[in-house]
């Protein structure tokens, strides 16, 4: 079927198999390959982008399902100029990555949890990653990378 | 891991969907979310031919309070449940157990009516619906019909639906005693299924996983009834259930589990009534 997502700001539209499933649409169609598989079975969260501003894990909907509707991968969080989002920043900063594997979907659960709640504690945050495996980092910078991050962003949207 | 092939057709309305399943009976399936059949089918433990996508019709997504009962469209995902100012007063049972579905990844897509006919026993609403005295609302080629929660579910992922019939609303009566709820889970994992789970509202006491179905706690119920304590009402907890063994946990251990959780559950219930 005919599917048109707006990946990133940037239409994209393609004709694709019925069961083509959001994740391998970015990759392979969008030729957007941050976006990593790594479970395919909704458990790791590696997969995960945002669905019209909500993270969703992208190896579990269909293309289909997301036809006309608008996805931001992490290729589309920083604004163009070089400077990274404040989300990716507070990853570097903090050193919240290893391997970096789980990190585009880590930074998303992240983008999608601080639009929820702007000041989260630390709790929350950890709970709200719940969702997203690392094996590498013992999760303890990734946290502190999303509290970090969280000022930041209040900062940006409130200037 | 991909699904095997399949047609996917789009409804634009409840009546749409009605027809388009009407076309291909049997070897149709409606999609909601998408978060219990995707997985089945990747697994090919689920080969439907055609998926008839549900997903857009927002005319079942809401939360209203009608007269005397809370109506809920089927297609309300967790999230909004969880975020639900009129359910968090009227029924914090059903806001606070949608929260603790899965992750929030999962919760932004599954809902409450894809969770009830899937029918897995392992998950948190289908127990909530019957602890809650909901109704289900479906309609079919040959109308519409209420059936009580108490008798939709049938056996492992059966419920009483034929093809073709769609769960449109779940109604649920205004507890009597809205503040005396609780809801507890045991999982490995946060985002796991429950390896035993327990919803109580007032008297009611719903078990997730014990059974091929949610089950009440019957004995339990008639316990605290008769007006016995807590724990002792507790210790029913396992009566006439009949709990799967997995890699989790054998039945012993679920009976076990049924016996703590129903105990904490009915001392939280309590203490925030």
């Amino acid at each position: 079927m005919k599917v048109t997502i707006k990946v990133n700001g940037n239409q994209v539209a393609a004709e694709v198999a019925d069961r083509t499933l959001l994740v391998h649409f970015l990759r392979e169609v969008a030729n957007l390959t941050a976006t990593n598989v790594g479970c395919d079975s909704t458990s790791c969260g590696a997969c995960t982008v945002l669905l019209d501003g909500k993270s969703v894990k992208s190896c579990t909907v269909l293309a289909a399902q997301a036809d006309g509707s608008e996805v931001t991968t992490v290729e589309g969080l920083a604004d163009g100029s070089g400077e990274m989002h404040p989300v990716q920043a507070a990853f570097h900063a903090e050193h919240g990555l290893q391997c970096g594997f789980c990190t585009p979907g880590m930074v998303m659960a992240s983008v999608s949890l601080l639009a929820e709640n702007p000041s989260p504690t630390e709790e929350e945050v950890r709970t709200a990653l719940e969702g997203n495996l690392c094996r590498c980092t013992g999760y303890h910078n990734i946290v502190r990378a999303v509290l970090a991050a969280a000022p930041a962003l209040r900062e940006g949207r409130s200037a | 891991m991909i699904p095997a092939p399949f047609t996917y057709k789009r409804a634009f309305s409840v009546d749409e969907a009605l027809d388009l399943a009407a076309q291909d009976g049997d070897e149709a399936k409606f999609l909601a979310g998408g978060h219990s059949l995707l997985p089945l089918m990747k697994l090919r433990l689920a080969v439907p031919e055609v998926l008839i996508d549900i997903g857009r019709l927002r005319e079942l997504s809401y939360v209203r309070e009608e007269d005397g009962h809370i109506a809920v469209g089927a297609l309300t995902n967790y999230d909004e449940l969880s975020r639900s100012g009129l359910l968090a007063r009227e029924l914090p049972l059903l806001a606070h157990a949608s929260g603790l579905v899965g992750d929030p990844q999962v919760r932004h897509r599954g809902t409450i009516g894809g969770s009830l006919v899937h029918a897995d026993p392992a998950a948190d609403l289908p127990a909530v619906a019957l602890a809650l005295d909901a109704t289900l609302v479906a309609r079919g080629p040959s109308g519409g019909r209420e059936i009580a929660a108490s008798d939709f579910f049938q056996s492992l992922f059966e419920t009483v639906l034929e093809p073709g019939e769609l769960l449109t609303e779940i109604r649920i009566p205004k507890p009597e005693t809205p503040r005396r709820w609780a809801f507890q889970k045991f999982t490995k994992r946060g985002i796991d299924w429950a390896i035993v789970g327990v919803a109580v509202q007032g008297g009611s006491v719903a078990l997730v996983n014990m059974d091929q179905t949610p089950v009440r706690a019957a004995a339990v119920e008639r316990a605290l009834a008769d007006g016995a304590g807590l724990r002792d009402a507790a210790a029913h907890a396992a009566e006439g259930t009949s709990p799967s063994a997995d890699i989790n946990g054998d039945r012993r251990y679920r009976e076990h589990l049924a016996r703590v959780l129903v105990g904490r559950a009915l001392e939280e219930s309590q203490a925030r009534a």
